[in-house]
């Protein structure tokens, strides 16, 4: 079986290591922390806030404190806030061990696209694009194909890309692959997915 | 000097012109300088250029400065959240470029220090890289970004004292301070201007010599995505 979101979410939290600060981005990436378990992990949010906290109770909703995704949260003990600048200057200063984020493609080079579909609805990259260029580590979360059934992981991205050679991880929902010399390689298989099953699904390279 | 104006329309009386640059603090709705954006709106100011991570909502925040049509050009991160935008901006009626959201906070802390271009490694060999001067820093590529200079600076902070220096609340403070310090004049809306003296020195965040005007007023404050959470019960 494939794993679903949460699985997904589940297995990119084991990424994360004790003591590390961390961004995760808007959808499956935004899971990963109902996951950490007793690690310690300080969350990034870059509207200005290290130490995000859960969602607010119903009526306790402060319309001064949202995340990147708008949403109304909570602050925690350890819980400091900025501004734009330098919460981008940890950010791109490299001060962020890992970002957790969702894709539309990954290419066999680490390239990344999850802006821009040219033609239809265009929002921005907000701030994926610096995070991107500057994290530690960059991991991506999503569905190893589309909708019609086609690749995510490609030879060759066909969207805008959002950064050049800055994947590390690709966590999909039928196993677990790196970004290494010459291509993909699969790290691990989701329970009852095989290598051949992955390699089918898979445009991009796979090397051994 | 007094910097304390009675009304957000009396605080930009004089300062505004058609086709100017206004560089505004807030990201979505969440620290935006409401009171002065409805008086930019009242004013009838045009053809103006915004530089401002977010274009607010439909009929909230800068969304109004849309409706009315005075807006020439947007200089935002994203725009996803507002449908008078979109078809303005598809139906090329409005100009928008595209800054990384950690480019556009250092272009204008940038343009606020003197700072008049930077080297990111952000958007290289993207769009956002095309046409921009590259070069090689310990291997490695960098784009050039300009820094921001702004006509006006709108901004909103929670508390100030009568001198200027600014108190943010939270993650309102997000654009705030990098908006305040590009603008060759900055006008503040804050919920509460407390008598000089009463303010920390140390927990001043934005010094006064950064806003040259200053009102008080009420804030809406609206929240653009009401997350919560249940309540365990026992």
């Amino acid at each position: 079986m494939p794993w679903d979101r949460n699985q997904m979410a589940a297995r990119a939290a084991e990424e994360l290591e004790d003591g590390w600060y961390v961004n995760l981005g808007i959808g499956i990436p935004t899971l990963v922390a109902n996951y950490v378990g007793d690690k310690d992990i300080t969350l990034q949010s870059e509207n200005g806030m290290l130490g995000m906290g859960p969602f607010p109770y119903e009526g306790e909703e402060d319309p001064d404190l949202i995340n990147a995704g708008k949403q109304t949260i909570t602050e925690l003990p350890r819980t400091a806030y900025f501004d734009s600048a330098t919460s981008f200057g940890m950010i791109r200063g490299g001060k962020i061990a890992a970002a957790i984020l969702g894709a539309m493609e990954v290419a066999e080079n680490g390239d990344l696209a999850n802006w821009m579909i040219p033609g239809k609805l265009v929002k921005g990259m907000g701030g994926a694009m610096d995070l991107v260029a500057g994290v530690g580590r960059v991991i991506v979360v999503m569905d190893h194909q589309n909708k019609a059934g086609e690749s995510k992981l490609l030879k060759q991205c066909t969207l805008p890309l959002t950064g050049t050679g800055v994947v590390d991880r690709i966590i999909t929902n039928l196993g677990v692959l790196d970004v290494v010399e010459g291509g993909l390689k699969i790290v691990e298989t989701a329970d009852g997915v095989t290598e051949d099953d992955i390699r089918k699904a898979t445009e991009a390279t796979i090397v051994d | 000097m007094n910097k304390i104006y009675g009304t957000a329309s009396e605080a930009l009386d004089g300062l505004l012109h058609d086709g100017m640059l206004i560089a505004a603090g807030g990201f979505g709705l969440c620290g935006i300088p409401e009171l002065l954006i409805d008086a930019i709106v009242d004013s009838g100011v045009k053809d103006l250029t915004v530089a401002s991570n977010n274009a607010g909502v439909d009929g909230f925040g800068l969304g109004k400065l849309l409706d009315t049509r005075q807006v020439r050009k947007m200089m935002s991160s994203y725009v996803g959240e507002n449908a008078e935008f979109m078809r303005q901006y598809l139906s090329g009626e409005l100009e928008l470029e595209f800054n990384p959201q950690g480019t556009l906070a250092e272009r204008m802390r940038a343009g606020g220090c003197g700072i008049a271009g930077f080297y990111t490694k952000t958007g290289y060999g993207t769009q956002i890289g095309e046409g921009k001067e590259v070069k090689v820093f310990r291997g490695e590529h960098y784009i050039l970004e300009e820094g921001i200079f702004a006509d006006l600076s709108i901004v909103k902070a929670w508390k100030a004292d009568e001198t200027g220096n600014l108190v943010f609340r939270k993650t309102a403070r997000n654009f705030n301070p990098p908006a305040a310090m590009c603008g060759r004049v900055c006008v503040v809306e804050v919920e509460e201007i407390v008598p000089t003296g009463s303010l920390d020195p140390d927990h001043i965040h934005l010094p006064g010599i950064y806003v040259h005007r200053l009102i008080q007023g009420q804030h809406e404050k609206r929240i653009e995505q009401r997350t919560v959470r249940q309540k365990e019960t026992a």
